[in-house]
C-alpha cells in the first residue's frame, strides 16, 4: 500500500487530461446554442462510434498490415445474434464471454 | 433535440435515481470483469493496490487506465504517458458533446458532475435511453453514473488484492465482455430507428469497417476510432435524405 509523490503528480496529470475532455462539452452546451447542423452531426455519434469500437476490436494491427482477430470475429457472430434475437445487454455479454472461454479453451 | 419531447407511448419511467441504479446493472458485469482484469495486470506491472485504488477513482477509463500501465512499465517519459492517456480519452469529448445538450436544464456543477463521470458504457446507455425516450433525467444519470463509478472502483481495487492468485483473465473470456457489450449497445441504438434510416445507418456501418481497416495502417486503434467517428458521422449528415 504504497505511492510516491512522484507518481500521485503522473495520476493527477492524466486525471486532469482525461476530466477536461469529459466536462467542457457539459459547460459549453450552457452558454452557446448548437447550430441545428451540429446537433443533426452529433445524432450521429453514438452509432458511429459505437461501431468503431466493435469494428475496432475485430481487427488486429499486425507489423505490415491490418488483419482479422479471429478470435473476437468468430465470437463477435453470436453475440451479434444474440444482441438481436433478444435486444438484452446481460444476456449479449454473458453469450460474449462464454463463447470467448469455449474458444480459448480450445485455441 | 432536448425540447422535443415524446409522450407517444408509456415506455417513458419518472426521472429516478433507483431506475438508474437498475439500468447500469446489465453494464456491471463488463465493469467488474474489466476492472478486475485492470486490477491483475496493474499488479502485475508493480503498481500498489493504494496506486490501483487511485487510479480507478482519478482516471477512471478502463482503456486509458491500460496503456498507462504499458506505458509506466516501458519506462515512457511522464509527457508520453500524459499526453497519450489525453489521446486515447478524447473520444469522451464527443460523448459528452452528444449527452450534454438533453441535460442543459440542471445546474453547471450537477453538469460538471455529469461529464466527470461520463464513460464510453454510461454514455451507451444513456443515448440508449435518449433514443427510445427522447430526453434525459438528472437524477437517472446520477444513479447510472454513480453505480458505475463505485463498482469500477470497487473491481479494480479487488484485482490488485486478488492479482497475485487470479489466473490470467483472459482465459476465462472476461476481456471480451467490452466488446460484446458494445455491441449490445449498438443493436439497441439502432432497433429503434426505423427502416428508412435504418439502411443508411447500416451503410455508414460498412463504410466505418472500411475506413476503419484503411486507417489501423497508419495510426493505433484508439485514434483509428476518433478520426473514423468524425469522418463517418460527417459523411452520415451530408448524405441523409
Amino acid at each position: 500500500m504504497t505511492t510516491s509523490l512522484t507518481f500521485i503528480l503522473l495520476i493527477l496529470g492524466c486525471a486532469i487530461v482525461t476530466w477536461v475532455p469529459r466536462v467542457v462539452p457539459f459547460i459549453l452546451v450552457r452558454s452557446v446554442k448548437l447550430p441545428d447542423v451540429v446537433l443533426r452531426w452529433l445524432a450521429y455519434i453514438p452509432v458511429c462510434i459505437l461501431s468503431a469500437l466493435v469494428l475496432e476490436s475485430l481487427f488486429e494491427a499486425e507489423e505490415n498490415f491490418v488483419a482479422f482477430d479471429w478470435l473476437n470475429l468468430i465470437a463477435f457472430m453470436p453475440t451479434l445474434f444474440v444482441a438481436v434475437w433478444t435486444k438484452s445487454l446481460s444476456k449479449t455479454v454473458i453469450v460474449g464471454v462464454i463463447t470467448m472461454a469455449i474458444l480459448r479453451f480450445f485455441f | 433535440m432536448s425540447t422535443h419531447l415524446n409522450f407517444r407511448n408509456a415506455t417513458i419511467t419518472t426521472d429516478s435515481l433507483v431506475q438508474g441504479i437498475k439500468d447500469c446493472i446489465p453494464t456491471l458485469l463488463g465493469y467488474i470483469s474489466i476492472g478486475v482484469a485492470f486490477g491483475v495486470i496493474a499488479t502485475t506491472s508493480n503498481l500498489s493496490v493504494l496506486e490501483i485504488f487511485l487510479l480507478s477513482v482519478l482516471v477512471y477509463a478502463g482503456s486509458a487506465q491500460f496503456i498507462f500501465c504499458g506505458l509506466y512499465m516501458a519506462g515512457a517519459p511522464f509527457s508520453v504517458i500524459i499526453i497519450t492517456t489525453f489521446i486515447v480519452n478524447l473520444r469522451h469529448f464527443l460523448m459528452a458533446l452528444t449527452v450534454a445538450p438533453h441535460l442543459t436544464r440542471y445546474s453547471p456543477l450537477r453538469n460538471i458532475g455529469f461529464g466527470t463521470l461520463l464513460t464510453d458504457e454510461t454514455f451507451g446507455v444513456a443515448v440508449t435511453k435518449v433514443m427510445k425516450e427522447k430526453q434525459l433525467g438528472g437524477n437517472w444519470m446520477d444513479g447510472l453514473n454513480l453505480t458505475a463509478y463505485l463498482t469500477w472502483i470497487a473491481s479494480c481495487t479487488i484485482g490488485g488484492i486478488l492479482g497475485k492468485w487470479l489466473p490470467n483473465a483472459e482465459n476465462w473470456g472476461l476481456d471480451f465482455a467490452l466488446t460484446a457489450m458494445f455491441v449490445a449497445l449498438l443493436v439497441l441504438n439502432l432497433s429503434d430507428v426505423g427502416k428508412s434510416k435504418l439502411i443508411h445507418y447500416l451503410k455508414l456501418i460498412a463504410l466505418m469497417a472500411i475506413l476503419l481497416y484503411v486507417l489501423l495502417y497508419f495510426l493505433p486503434g484508439h485514434l483509428a476510432v476518433l478520426i473514423a467517428t468524425l469522418l463517418v458521422a460527417t459523411i452520415g449528415v451530408v448524405t441523409e435524405k
